[in-house]
C-alpha cells in the first residue's frame, strides 16, 4: 500500500504569533518554523504502517516556497521514502491546496492519504475533507486509531462527546488527531540518510490548477485583551468575590 | 440572499449550537432555512422550527443519514445548495467533518469558525490559536461557513414555522458507520455548560480529577482539561479545552493547576469570568484570570468544595 503524507511548514507551536503593526498579517519574519504538529503525527502513522509491513512506500509532499524542503527533509528523516516539493510563492487557501494535492493523488495513486486535521497557523481544518471530496474518496477525520483490514480501513474518530468508529473502503483519506500516536525524534544517522533520499521539485503552475484567491485578507488584529484581574488571598475571599462582585455563583 | 443552516443534533435531539448558528445566520440575511438531516429526527425538526428567525425547516429523515456521515450528508447539502447564498454549519466535529466536503464539491473556499459577521461577505475569525483575529472577505458567489457557536448568543424561540419533509436517500459505497462510544456523563456538555472547571498537569494524575467532581456537582459545571493533562494520559481527549480541543465560553471558568499555554487560552479566554488556582505565581494563566489564587490545589480544592 502506497501512502501519501501532505505536510505543512508553520510557525513553531511554542512561538507566540505577533500581528504586524500595519495590521496586514501576522509577522513571520525571523520566527522559528517547524513541521505542523498534526502533520508530524501523520508522518509517524505512515511510517508505522510501513514498519508493520502494511505500507510499501511513504511519500511526503509539501507546497510552498523553497524553505518547506526543510520540513520535507524532516519527514524523510522520520522515515518517509521520498518527497515531492510543489513550489509556489502564492498565498494558498485550503481549496487550492486540496486541488494541488488531488493532482498528486492522480499521479501517484496512493491507497491512503494521511494528513493533519488542521494547521496551527490558519486553523482551517479543511484540506483533508476537501481532498477526499475532490478525489471522491471516503474520509476518516480526527483519527485517534487507524487499522488496516484488507481493503477496508477502520478509523476511530474523536468526536464531541466520544469516539466514533467508521469503516472506509480504500482508497481513503484520513486526518490525524492528537492522540493517534506520539511522533518519534529523528536520529542523527537518519537525518544524514534523509539528505540522500529523493526530493522532487515541481512547480504549482505545472499542475494546471486555478490558484486565484477566493478570500481576501482585509486585516489582522490582536485579540481584545482581558483586563488584568485581582489576586485573592484565600478560598474564602475567592468565593465571596464570585458571589458578590462577579455574581456568577449564588 | 438566503441562508441554509445545517442543524446539529445527536440521535434526533437538537443541540443548543443550532440556535447559535441561526443567530449568526440572521446577521447575514433575513431568510433562514434549517436542514435537519438524519434518522428519526422529528423532534429535532420540531425544535428547529421554533428557533426565532427560521422561516422554513427541511427535514430529511432517512436511514442513510443516520450518523450524518460526511460522504452522504455532503451530497444532500450540495443538492439543496443552489437556493442559498450562504451555507452555515456549527464548527463542531460534525460540522467540521462535512462542511469542507460541501465546499469542495461546490468549488468554494470555506471560511472556518467565524466569530463575528461584519456583512454578508465579510467575517471575523481567529487564527494562530486565537493570537490574532483575521477579518476576511469572501470573493465566492456562494459561501460555505462554519460558525464558532460559543461566539453567538442563541436565537430566541418563536411560534413554529413550516416543516417540509423531503424524502431522499443517498447510499454511500465508500464509508460505513461501525460504532459510537459515548462518554457517559451526568454533567452538562463542555461547550454548553454555564460553568466549566478544568484541571491541568498540576493535577498530577487521572485519579486526582475526582477532586473536581464535588465542586462541579455544586456548580452544575462541566469538567475539562488542558492538553498537557490529556497528553499525560490523565483524562480522555474529549475533555480537552483549547485550540486543538473544545472552545468554551461559559459564565465562569475555573482553571486548576493549568499554567496557561497559548493553546489552552485559545479555548477559554472568551469566558465571562475566569478563576485561576495555581501554586506558581508566575503562571501565565494569571494574566487572563479575573481572580487568581496562588495555592496548592490539593489544599484549595477541598476548601472550595466546602465553601460553596
Amino acid at each position: 500500500m502506497k501512502v501519501l503524507v501532505p505536510i505543512k511548514r508553520v510557525i513553531d507551536y511554542n512561538v507566540k504569533a505577533r500581528v504586524k503593526p500595519d495590521n496586514s498579517d501576522v509577522d513571520l519574519s525571523n520566527v522559528k518554523m517547524a513541521i505542523n504538529p498534526f502533520c508530524e503525527i501523520a508522518v509517524e502513522e505512515a511510517v508505522r504502517l510501513k514498519e508493520a509491513g502494511t505500507a510499501t512506500e511513504v511519500i511526503a509532499v509539501s507546497i510552498g516556497d523553497k524553505a518547506c524542503q526543510e520540513q520535507l527533509r524532516t519527514a524523510l528523516a522520520l522515515g518517509a521514502d521520498k518527497a515531492i516539493h510543489i513550489e509556489s510563492d502564492a498565498k494558498l487557501e485550503s481549496l487550492h491546496v486540496a486541488k494541488l494535492l488531488a493532482k498528486i493523488v492522480e499521479q501517484e495513486s496512493p491507497e491512503l492519504v494521511i494528513l493533519g486535521k488542521q494547521s496551527i497557523d490558519s486553523d482551517n481544518n479543511q484540506t483533508g475533507q476537501m481532498l477526499a471530496a475532490l478525489t471522491k474518496r471516503a474520509q476518516g477525520t480526527f483519527a485517534s486509531k487507524v487499522v488496516v483490514d484488507g481493503n477496508k480501513l477502520q478509523v476511530t474518530r474523536e468526536v464531541d462527546g466520544g469516539l466514533q468508529t467508521v469503516s472506509l473502503s480504500l482508497p481513503a483519506v484520513v486526518t490525524t488527531d492528537l492522540r493517534l500516536n506520539e511522533p518519534r525524534y529523528a536520529s542523527l544517522p537518519n537525518i544524514m540518510k534523509a539528505k540522500r533520499k529523493p526530493l522532487d521539485v515541481i512547480t504549482a503552475d505545472s499542475l494546471g490548477v486555478d490558484l486565484a484567491p477566493r478570500i481576501e485578507l482585509v486585516k489582522v488584529e490582536e485579540p481584545a485583551k482581558r483586563s488584568g484581574g485581582v489576586m485573592v488571598e484565600s478560598v474564602e475571599e475567592l468565593v465571596n468575590k464570585l458571589k458578590t462582585e462577579a455574581k456568577v455563583i449564588s | 440572499m438566503s441562508v441554509l443552516v445545517i442543524a446539529e443534533h445527536e440521535s434526533g435531539v437538537l443541540k443548543p449550537e443550532t440556535a447559535k448558528v441561526v443567530a449568526a445566520a440572521t446577521k447575514i440575511a433575513s431568510h433562514v432555512t434549517v436542514l435537519v438531516a438524519g434518522h428519526n429526527i422529528a423532534e429535532a425538526a420540531d425544535h428547529s422550527a421554533q428557533i426565532a428567525g427560521v422561516q422554513k425547516v427541511v427535514a430529511v429523515d432517512d436511514a442513510s443519514f443516520a450518523h450524518q456521515l460526511a460522504e452522504n450528508t455532503s451530497e444532500l447539502v450540495v443538492e439543496l445548495a443552489s437556493d442559498f447564498s450562504h451555507i452555515l454549519f456549527s464548527a463542531s466535529t460534525t460540522g467540521k467533518n462535512i462542511a469542507p466536503r460541501v465546499a469542495a464539491l461546490l468549488d468554494k473556499s470555506q471560511i472556518s469558525e467565524i466569530i463575528d459577521v461584519i456583512d454578508a461577505d465579510t467575517f471575523k475569525r481567529p487564527i494562530y490559536a486565537g493570537n490574532a483575529i483575521a477579518t476576511v472577505k469572501s470573493l465566492d458567489s456562494q459561501k460555505v461557513i462554519t460558525v464558532r457557536a460559543s461566539a453567538f448568543d442563541a436565537a430566541d424561540t418563536q411560534a413554529a414555522c413550516d416543516i417540509e419533509a423531503r424524502s431522499q436517500s443517498i447510499a454511500s459505497q465508500v464509508s460505513e458507520f461501525v460504532s459510537i462510544e459515548q462518554t457517559e456523563s451526568e454533567r452538562p456538555e463542555l461547550t454548553a455548560a454555564p460553568v466549566v472547571i478544568s484541571g491541568g498537569r498540576g493535577m498530577q494524575n487521572g485519579e486526582n480529577f475526582a477532586l473536581l467532581n464535588g465542586i462541579a456537582d455544586k456548580l452544575g459545571a462541566a469538567i475539562g482539561a488542558s492538553r498537557a493533562a490529556v497528553d499525560a494520559g490523565f483524562v480522555p481527549n474529549d475533555m480537552q479545552v483549547g485550540q486543538t480541543g473544545k472552545i468554551v465560553a461559559p459564565n465562569l471558568y475555573i482553571a486548576v493547576g493549568i499554567s496557561g499555554a497559548i493553546q489552552h487560552l485559545a479555548g477559554m479566554k472568551d469566558s465571562k469570568v475566569i478563576v485561576a488556582i495555581n501554586k506558581d505565581p508566575e503562571a501565565p494563566i494569571f494574566q487572563v484570570a479575573d481572580y487568581g489564587l496562588v495555592a496548592d490545589l490539593f489544599d484549595a480544592l477541598p476548601e472550595l468544595e466546602q465553601a460553596l
